[in-house]
């Protein structure tokens, strides 16, 4: 059974009229790991934009169905809440929120849609050290202002703290390993693979193999532009390091 | 050589007719006589201040008062008692509570226990009696007396409070001091406090000023402050009045040697609102910190008018401003640092924030510095602009809804000039303050649509 699959996708910037995707298909089965990669340009930031909802995209046809329903209609909070995550390629920092107000908030606002009562203190204080001792992110952080002064591994060790506390349905890594050095790619990866189950998928977008030696996709989509031009198993992943872009996108076109 | 006579507004007739009645009511005390006398020469001279007058070019107070309401007598039995559940259901921030009533002092309703060791309240009239001194400081400064609305409300002065914290006092928990409005007809109420904070004394204090909602009544108060040298004020002022009222504050600053005076207003009530800052060293190696945070929405008006004036050398004060406009409201900032030709080494900065939460609102701004020193650093620096998309985005990316994420981004650009006010020695109360001025502003933000 499918949590997410597109059929036909296109979408543009709102205030442009070049098409960014142009027709994309994808299924991503229950529990599967699905790596998209591609050259640049091809439209992978824009796939994640336009899942999660960003509003500066403009879906021209297609849908997305997450779990079975089309979510393209909903706001960027109501997806999220539905179980749809996005671990951004770079998180953004907000001066004067507190990552503990912050965490808190996305909890409790996955909650009360949910229809649940709000995590009482103790509880979120106890769930987010735990999870955080997990990553190697130090209390000092959950003290400051969210990403305010981390560095570029924090910052992305703090989206998986994210994802961690969320425990979303569909999660989609976007360049998740970009201006990571090795040691916080494997604390990056662990936490990923941590969270793997039968009942929960993953999208890893990547411009390079490096990252599925840490997390193993079990199946590996090409996007060339705005269209999933070919699939395979882990080994496509290796061809396309040995060979570069060029070759396969020069055969599907 | 013809004698002009103006043309007078209803207001302005209302507010000469309410000054007759009070002469013809009886004498007062000759101290409070002359000022009364002085002040209502000074108004009648020029009028309700308009738009062609520089300082009021924002706020035309003649356009927006358009009548003037009665004077506000002494609270009567049955007001009171009304005064009293009102005010029990306000939250103390502080310790003792002091409350006024139509800006009649209602001992009676006093809260928190006793007054802390060192800090003494009386009335003005009586003290201006004992302490003929008294009456030089009232008169305000030279840049105050020239003010309107100081002006009138030494017309209209028939008492108010004295608050003293003897010299070398560290007052533990901040001065709750309360004002309220009472039910019934709209009515003008003139209210005055003066307080004193006695050489290397320490002392907070929280104005908190509400009154009937959907009554237009009128409020003009003025507060004093003497902050002697070694000394230091924590000043912080909660504007809530009612949606329908109009709010002329004046707050008058000395600030002696190696003083500090720190004060933070947050307005969100009145229909229109006016918010002076009158603040001067007189003594060096002394600091001010003036900030505030207005949130308005609808049609309010809320205009902050401040001069910092560097008389001495050797100061640092800042100045840091934050408006959140929603609805058709109107915001006005100027701000006037004075730098005198003696004031070198002078340290001054002043900044003006707004965010716009929709198409319709307004915001006037208009910094000036008059710098006659020529060893000072001064700056000012002003931003208006819509919250961050991308800022947004990420929120909602997880689940937080708009009006939510809003409200985080809102209370964090309010927060920079919230978070360091307050003086560590005055350690919980002012705690309480900031996390109340923190709460209500995104308690404003979840409850303005």
């Amino acid at each position: 059974m499918s949590l997410l699959k597109i059929k036909n996708l296109t979408a543009k910037l709102a205030d442009e009229d070049k098409q960014i995707l142009n027709g994309l298909n994808l299924t991503v089965e229950k529990g599967q790991v699905a790596a998209i990669m591609g050259p640049n340009g091809s439209g992978k930031s824009t796939l994640s934009y336009v899942l999660a909802g960003r509003e500066d995209y403009e879906v021209t046809g297609g849908e997305a169905l997450l779990d079975g329903e089309n979510i393209l209609e909903l706001a960027a909070d109501e997806r999220a809440a539905k179980g749809l995550f996005l671990a951004f390629q770079y998180p953004i920092e907000i001066p004067g929120v507190g990552q503990m107000t912050f965490l808190k908030a996305a909890i409790n606002a996955q909650r009360k849609k949910n229809g649940l009562d709000e995590i009482s203190t103790p509880e979120f204080i106890k769930l987010v050290n735990g999870k955080a001792k997990e990553l190697g992110i130090s209390p000092d952080m959950l003290k400051r202002s969210v990403n305010v002064g981390f560095s570029g591994g924090e910052k992305k060790r703090n989206e998986i703290l994210q994802m961690a506390l969320l425990q979303p349905k569909v999660a989609i890594l976007d360049e998740t390993d970009s201006g990571l050095d090795i040691d916080a790619l494997k604390i990056v990866a662990d936490g990923v693979n941590a969270m793997r189950s039968p009942d929960r998928s993953f999208v890893v977008i990547t411009h390079y193999q490096r990252l599925l030696d840490y997390i193993k996709p079990d199946v590996v989509h090409v996007l060339s532009g705005g269209r999933i031009i070919t699939t395979g198993g882990p080994e496509l992943a290796l061809e396309l390091e040995a060979k570069g872009y060029a070759d396969i996108v020069g055969k599907a076109a | 050589m013809n004698a002009v006579t103006p043309i007078r507004t209803p207001a302005e007739q209302a507010l000469i007719g309410a000054f007759g009645a009070l002469r013809d009511a009886g004498p007062a005390a000759a101290a409070l006589e002359s000022l009364r006398v002085d002040g209502f020469a000074r108004f009648e001279a020029t009028g309700l201040p308009h738009r062609r007058v520089e300082a009021w070019k924002y706020t035309d107070l003649r356009t927006m008062m358009r009548e003037a309401k009665p004077l506000a007598g002494a609270p009567d039995a049955s007001a009171l008692l009304a005064a009293k559940v009102a005010v029990g259901r306000l939250p103390r921030v502080g310790g003792s509570r002091i409350v006024l009533i139509d800006g009649h002092h209602a001992p009676d309703l006093a809260d928190g226990g006793p007054l802390p060791e060192g800090v003494s309240v009386s009335g003005l009239a009586e003290a201006l009696v004992r302490r003929p001194e008294l009456q030089a400081l009232l008169a305000g400064q030279p840049a105050t007396r020239e003010n309107t609305a100081f002006a009138l409300n030494n017309a209209f002065l028939t008492d108010g409070l004295l608050i003293e914290i003897a010299p070398g006092t560290a007052v533990s928990h901040a001065l709750d001091l309360v004002f309220l409005t009472s039910d019934g007809a709209a009515k003008l109420t003139n209210a005055r406090v003066v307080v004193i904070v006695g050489a290397g004394a320490t002392a907070g204090l929280v104005e908190t000023h509400l009154g009937p909602a959907g009554t237009d009544y009128q409020k003009n108060v003025v507060v004093q402050a003497i902050i002697r040298d070694g000394a230091r004020l924590e000043h912080g002022r909660r504007q809530l009045e009612g949606s329908e009222a109009l709010h002329l504050s004046t707050l008058e600053a000395e600030i002696g040697a190696e003083a500090h005076f720190d004060t933070l207003t947050l307005t969100s009530g009145a229909a229109v609102a006016r918010n002076q800052l009158f603040v001067r060293f007189s003594g060096e190696n002394a600091r001010a910190t003036l900030r505030g945070v207005s949130l308005l929405k609808g049609r309010q008006h809320a205009d902050t008018t401040l001069v910092m004036d560097h008389a001495v050398p050797n100061c640092e004060s800042r100045e840091t401003f934050k408006h959140v406009l929603d609805g058709e409201a109107h915001g006005v900032f100027q701000g006037k640092i004075i730098v005198q030709p003696i004031a070198q080494k002078t340290d001054g900065r002043m900044m003006s924030q707004t965010i716009m939460l929709a198409e319709g609102p307004a915001m006037d701004n208009k910094p000036e510095l008059e710098i006659f020193a020529d060893d000072v650093a001064c700056a000012h620096g002003c931003t208006c602009g819509e919250l961050d998309e991308d800022l947004m985005f990420y929120l909602k990316a997880r689940g937080i809804p708009s009006q939510e994420a809003e409200a985080l981004l809102v209370e964090a650009f309010a927060r920079e000039a919230i978070e360091d006010f307050g003086d560590e020695g005055l350690g919980e109360a002012v705690e309480e303050l900031r996390a109340a001025l923190l709460a209500s502003v995104t308690d404003w933000m979840l409850a303005r649509t």
